[in-house]
This record gives structure tokens, sequence and C-alpha cells, in this order.
């Protein structure tokens, strides 16, 4: 697969992007939504090798960053009660909430372990039978079948302590949403290569009916970002407003009908809070009522009043509004040690993206 | 709320600086301290004294390639050689959990012996604690080291532009080896832990014009590049390609969604040489079976204030700034 | 990563030599010397070496045919 980095083909791709801009009528913004995007393209310095006309930009596609202040308190709560183990994949530790982090309760002395797959959670709970451990489900389409898998192995296990905070979220909602704000005025989609290998192309058929736009589902690699935004390109050039599936050796029409099966038996749709966008409905998951006993809802909690951080704008970048060093807190108030929003802590965060590979205009 | 340590003030990254410059430096300053080298330096009758301390923790304690006895003799002689010391004296410090295994215990002085017969130095001091159990994760080992200059003045006050990097060899593997056996990953991987006071004599003894040496252990090659930019005001840049790092290396940091760049050596060192020399220090170097792999990998260049301190040039061409860590790297969930 | 054994939902997967245990429950049709996608310890997807190929092939004849 190292062909998929050859940087001859690299070069030549940038030709030809290069070859097309020139009849561009106008400059382009085309908007990634998916973090691992916003890392390969910010780690290979890929926008170093498009004509101006061309603006990338990172959407809502990290899935810490989207995650609302009230998930994360609600799970610095839950740390802090007895007996309680909270598991979650390590971006989100250092997310900042309205009182402290996952990282701060931790060195608090709560019990905060930082695992890399949801199995891994379940493995505690076998180990940990005296405790709730409670796994923090964060993460799009990709992530919640693992997370359902998690849970039918507790069933099956037997495993009566294990429980999901769930923050799942899916992604057409979430598109649909973007696409109807006349604000943004994006000229195409790159369309996230994992969650489609989930969800399937046929998930964004129905959205892209509604609010036609240049669409391409897209891998990972520079080969495959540059021939994205080649066909994205052309199609604005063209005049056409097509769903175009680059990647076509992972993404299939269907999808993975197995996992998209387990998502659906374990949850259930609902409204949910995105950071930076608010409240859209059918974008989240919540446990299936047949789940019910393995929410971690169920516990009660105080929680402090959410307190969004003054002057942040991390929602204006997650629309793709404003680039983070708009931001007036960027670089300067907000680094990653010290991240005053959610889009600086992950390292598939627009901002921190922008603050550890571009933010040196002078290389 | 009062501030607590986080891990990631352990992290090698900003925070861990932050701590040393806010809460450190500023009551304890003195010109030996405030260089923050590997070791400090110290006029001596006839001569300069070399002195550093180390403390060493490391999960799992035993890891393909060594073990934290193994490991905390050779990370202490490499302090010291890479101020050009030859390490005359090391001193151990045990703090025990109660509970450990002896048979851990003696797989540590094994590998401790066996470390100190490789760079030629003895243990000649020691002290054992032994705390209740729970409070210490099995055994914590601080060392202390003395050594003789005898390279002459190395230092980062010494990097000119212009200067050659050279790297003894393929980076990243102890680091993926640990992290490996901490995720329950297999395969063909071996931490380079390892004394390097024989390679660092040999570059000594040839004459070549060596300016500094770093051992590139928390924090990697960019983090020791970061900090030489950062004391010299001068511009690392780093050939993406040049750099050796293995396959299995490499498929360990995919997996682990880490870099390479930014993971632990323990028997590795960057030399920045004289432009002229970077040949003949390669040559001196690949002439020891250790260091066979050693090769130019990038340049310090002078810095305007606008540019990032260090740079990667990938593979595309483009250039990459490399920035410190912050907070220990994290997995990554997409 | 490439699948090299499999026993139930449980499979081993192989990357440079680098194995990690994976669960095949989100991909029970996966078969040994298969190509998969591995996500959070499970595999969520095929990677179709035959396409790949195929891919980079049309995009090597195509861009060789605008430089010419």
């Amino acid at each position: 697969m190292r062909s998929f980095q050859d940087p001859e083909l690299v070069h030549a791709l940038a030709r030809r992007i290069a070859a097309l801009a020139e009849r561009l009528p106008r400059g382009v913004t085309f908007m990634e939504v998916c973090g691992t995007h916003t890392h390969a393209i910010a780690a290979a310095g890929l926008r170093r090798l498009l004509p101006s006309q061309i603006r990338l930009i990172s959407g809502p596609g990290c899935p810490v960053c989207v995650t609302p202040l009230g998930y994360v308190d609600r799970a610095v709560a839950l740390a802090r009660e007895p007996h309680t183990i909270v598991a979650t994949f390590g971006d989100l530790v250092r997310v900042p909430a309205s009182a402290a982090t996952l990282e701060q309760a931790r060195a608090e002395g709560c019990q905060v372990r930082v695992v890399y797959s949801p199995r891994d959670a379940v493995e505690l709970a076998a180990t940990h039978p005296e405790s709730r451990v409670v796994f923090l489900g964060v993460g799009f389409e990709t992530t919640a079948p693992t997370v359902a898998a998690a849970i039918l192995e507790a069933e099956e296990r037997r495993l009566a302590n294990f429980f999901v905070l769930s923050g799942h979220k899916v992604m057409p909602p979430a598109l649909e949403a973007l696409l109807g704000d006349a604000s943004l005025a994006l000229d195409g989609l790159i369309l996230p290569g994992h969650v489609s290998a989930i969800s399937g192309a046929r998930a964004y058929r129905p959205l892209l009916a509604r609010h036609p736009i240049p669409a391409v589902i897209s891998g990972f690699t520079p080969v495959d970002v540059l021939r994205t935004v080649a066909e994205l390109v052309q199609q604005v050039v063209e005049g056409r407003a097509e769903l175009s599936n680059l990647y076509s050796r992972v993404v299939r029409e269907a999808g993975n009908p197995t996992a998209w099966a387990l998502v659906e038996r374990t949850f259930l749709p609902v409204a949910a809070r995105w950071r930076g966008l608010g409240e859209i409905p059918g974008s989240g998951l919540t446990l299936a009522p047949a789940f019910a006993a393995r929410d971690a809802e169920q516990f009660p909690v105080a929680l402090p009043t959410p307190h969004e951080p003054p002057g942040c704008r991390c929602g204006d970048v997650l629309r793709g509004l404003v680039d983070p060093p708009d931001c007036p807190l960027f670089a300067g108030v907000c680094t990653p040690d010290r991240a005053v929003g959610a889009c600086m802590v992950s390292l598939e965060g627009a901002c921190a993206a922008w603050y550890r590979h571009e933010r040196a205009g002078g290389v | 709320m009062s501030r607590r340590i986080v891990l990631a003030h352990g992290g090698g990254g900003r925070l861990t600086r932050e701590l040393v410059r806010s809460l450190f430096l500023p009551p304890l300053a003195n010109p030996q301290l405030a260089a923050l080298a590997d070791a400090a330096v110290l006029p001596w009758p006839g001569g300069q004294l070399a002195f550093t301390t180390d403390a060493f923790v490391v999960d799992p304690p035993l890891f393909p390639g060594g073990d934290l006895g193994y490991l905390s003799v050779c990370g202490t002689v490499n302090d010291l050689a890479m101020v050009g010391a030859r390490p005359v004296a090391l001193s151990w410090a045990l703090i025990l959990e109660e509970g450990l295994e002896e048979e851990l215990l003696t797989t540590f002085v094994s590998g401790a012996q066996r470390a100190c017969r490789e760079a030629e130095v003895p243990l000649v001091a020691g002290d054992t604690k032994v705390v209740p159990r729970g409070k210490g994760d099995r055994c914590f080992i601080t060392t202390a080291g003395v050594g003789v200059v005898e390279g002459g003045e190395l230092g980062d006050g010494r990097v000119r532009p212009g200067d050659a990097i050279l790297v003894s060899g393929p980076v990243g593997e102890h680091g993926a080896t640990v992290l490996a056996a901490r995720h329950g990953l297999a395969g063909d991987l071996r931490s380079d832990v390892a004394p390097l006071w024989r390679q660092v004599a040999a570059l000594l003894a040839s004459g070549v014009e060596l300016h500094a040496l770093h051992d590139p252990t928390r924090g990697g090659v960019a983090t020791v590049c970061y900090e030489v930019a950062e004391r010299t005001g001068l511009r690392v840049e780093l050939e993406e390609e040049a750099i050796p790092v293995r396959p299995a290396v490499q498929a360990v940091m995919e997996v682990l969604g880490l870099d390479p760049l930014y993971v632990a050596c323990e028997g590795r060192f960057l030399a920045f040489v004289a432009p002229g020399d970077a040949e003949r220090a390669v040559a001196v170097l690949r002439g020891l079976p250790e260091a066979g792999e050693a090769r130019p990998i990038g340049t310090v260049q002078p810095r305007r204030t606008d540019q990032a301190p260090v740079v990667l040039r990938t593979a595309f061409g483009t250039w990459r700034p490399l920035d410190l860590l912050s907070g220990a790297e994290l997995p990554r969930i997409c | 990563m490439r699948l090299v054994t499999k026993e139930g939902w449980r499979g081993v997967a192989e990357l440079s030599g680098v194995e990690r245990e994976v669960s095949l429950l989100l991909l029970p049709e996966a078969e040994v010397g298969e190509y998969v996608l591995v996500h959070a310890g499970y595999a969520i997807a095929r990677v179709d070496q035959e396409e790949a190929e195929e891919t980079l092939q049309l995009l090597r004849d195509a861009l060789a045919t605008e430089g010419a």
C-alpha cells in the first residue's frame, strides 16, 4: 500500500489539480468531516501542494471536538463516584469541561483508564467485579459498532458492572444541518472513509438528493486525498454535483451491514447536541430499551452548570466559518497544553492540527 | 481548585519543560543547572567532571532487549557520554514495593551488572527502601553518575548554522517495543537500549569537529531537535526520508496512531557535526557494529523569527513543523 | 492489516510482522490472507487489494496521458 504514498503520483496529482484550478471561475472551499482527514492533510503538508484558489477546511469530524460540555461534565462526575472506573479513549482525558478534565480528576485520585478498544473496558469489568466500569462511548459510525459489540460481549459474559455513557453520533444529519446553513457556502464535501466503510455510500444519497453538492468518499493517504480534491474541482468546473466513491477498495454501497445491524439492535437514534452546531434531530445514538440497564445515564450525579469558555470559537471552527487562527484565543490563551476549547485537544481537532502543522507560515 | 501534577508533566513535552522552568529553575538557579544539559559539567582540578542523576520507571519492567536495571545503567552512562564524559562511577537507589518478586529484582541486578560490564563502569554506592504495597509500581530506580570529560567542550552553544545532524541508528525502537508490550502487540521488536560511550569515544578520538551530542530519550528525535533549536535560536531541518525507522517500528506506530519521531530511543544519539566532517563522522560510526546504520538526517540553519524551530521535509517535498509534544502522546479515536 | 489466523470471531492480524489480536464480530466474512481495516480492536472492513491495484494503475495511466 506504499504506492498510495508515492511522491511521483502525489506530484502528478498536484499538477493535475493546478491545471484544473485554472478553469475555476472563483476560489472554492471544500470541507472534510473526519478527524483522520484533518490529521492526514496536516501531517503530509498537503495544503502546500494546492493552488491558492482551493481552501480545505475541517468540519465537525473530530469526535471529542463535537462532544458537548455536559457529556464530559457527566463523565467527570461519574469518575468521582465511589467504586467507579471510567474507561475512555485517550483523546477525551484532556478535554476541558465546566469544572475539571478527566486528567485532573485522575490526579485527584479518581479511577480513569485509557483504553484502545471497548473490549479492554469489558475486560476491566471482568477483573474488577467490585467496581462499576463506565465506558465513554464517543465517536461516529466507525466506533459505535465496536461499542455495540462490547455491550453484547458483556451481556454474554454476564458482567453486570459494565456500563456505557453513550455520546455516539452519526454523520448524515450533521451534514444535512451544514448543507442547510446558507452562511457556509461550501463547494464540496470530502466524506469520511472509515465512517463510510460502516454506513456505506448509500447513507449519503438521500441528503445529497435534497442538497446537491460535489461529494467524494475519500481514503486517507496523500494520493487518496489529492485524487479526491481533483475530482471535486473537476465537478465544480463541469458544473456537476455527484456522489463519487474514490475509496472503493474499502467502502461499498451498502457499507458493513453486519456492523450496522448491530448498532441498530443496540442503539436508538435520538436528537443530540453537537458542540458548535447545537441540537440536531436524529444525530445521536442512545442505548436501546433492551440495554437500558447498561446505560450510565441511570446513575444520578450532580452536574455543574455548563460553562462554555468565553471567547472560544470552537463552534465557528467546527462549522468552517473561521480558520483556527481567526479565534482570538488561538495559540495565545489556548494551546494544546492548556486547551480552552476541545478543538485544541485532540490531534484530530482542527485547532490542534493547525497549531502543530500549519501555524508557522514561514516553514 | 489547587493545581495538581498530571501524568503529562512527565511526558517530556511542553508541560515537563514548564515544570522545570517555573518550579525548579528559579529557586535553584546556578549556571550548571541553567544549562539544562544531560549532565552538569563541573570544573575540577586537572580537568572537568560530569555529574548526572536520573530516575527510571518503565511498564513493563522486562521487555525484549532489556530490563529496568539494564536501562537504568545505560541511561545514566549515556547522559554522561552526551557531554563527552567517560563514566567513572555510578550509584543506584531502589524503591521497592512490598510484595515484589525477588526473581524480578535479581533480573534487574543482572541487567545492571551486564550494563556496567559493557560500559566499563563500577556501581559503587547504593540504597534500598521498601514502601507498602500499593504505594509504588514494583520498583523505581534512581541513579547518579560521575564521569571525566574527555571531549573538550561539547554543547548547544557550539552548534552553528550549516552543522550536519547525524543519527547513530534506527529510531523509536525502545518506545515501540515497550508500547507494543503494553498493548499486546507481538513482532520483531527489540529495544535499542545500550551504552553509548564506545561510539562517542570513537567519534572523539577520530578528531571530527563535534559540536553537540544528544540522546533522544523521552520525547524522541523531534523533542531533542526542538530543544536544540530553542536554545540556539537556530532552526533544525530534518529529512523525513533520511530518518531510519524499521518496518516493525513503523507498523507499531501506525497501529497505535503515534509518530516514531516522538517516541524514545535508549541507545541512539544525534551528533551535531561541522559540515565538512559529516561524512567522516558517519564512516567512524559505521566502523562500529552497533552503529552500522548511522547516517545524516538533517542540518542546522539560521532561523527567521517567523519560522518554525524544527521542520521536517516530507517525502512529497512539503515542509511540516515539528512541535513539542503536548501532554502524553495519546491514541486517536477516529 | 492482513488477517493471519481466524478461530470463530477471534483473529490475528499482521502488519510488517507486528501481530495483534482482532475481533471479527463485525466482519465474520473475513478470510485468512485478506487485508482488513482495524478500528479499536475490531476488523470493520475488507480492503480489496485488486481494487487498490486497479485504482493505482488507472491513475498512473491517466496521469501519464496528461503528462504527455
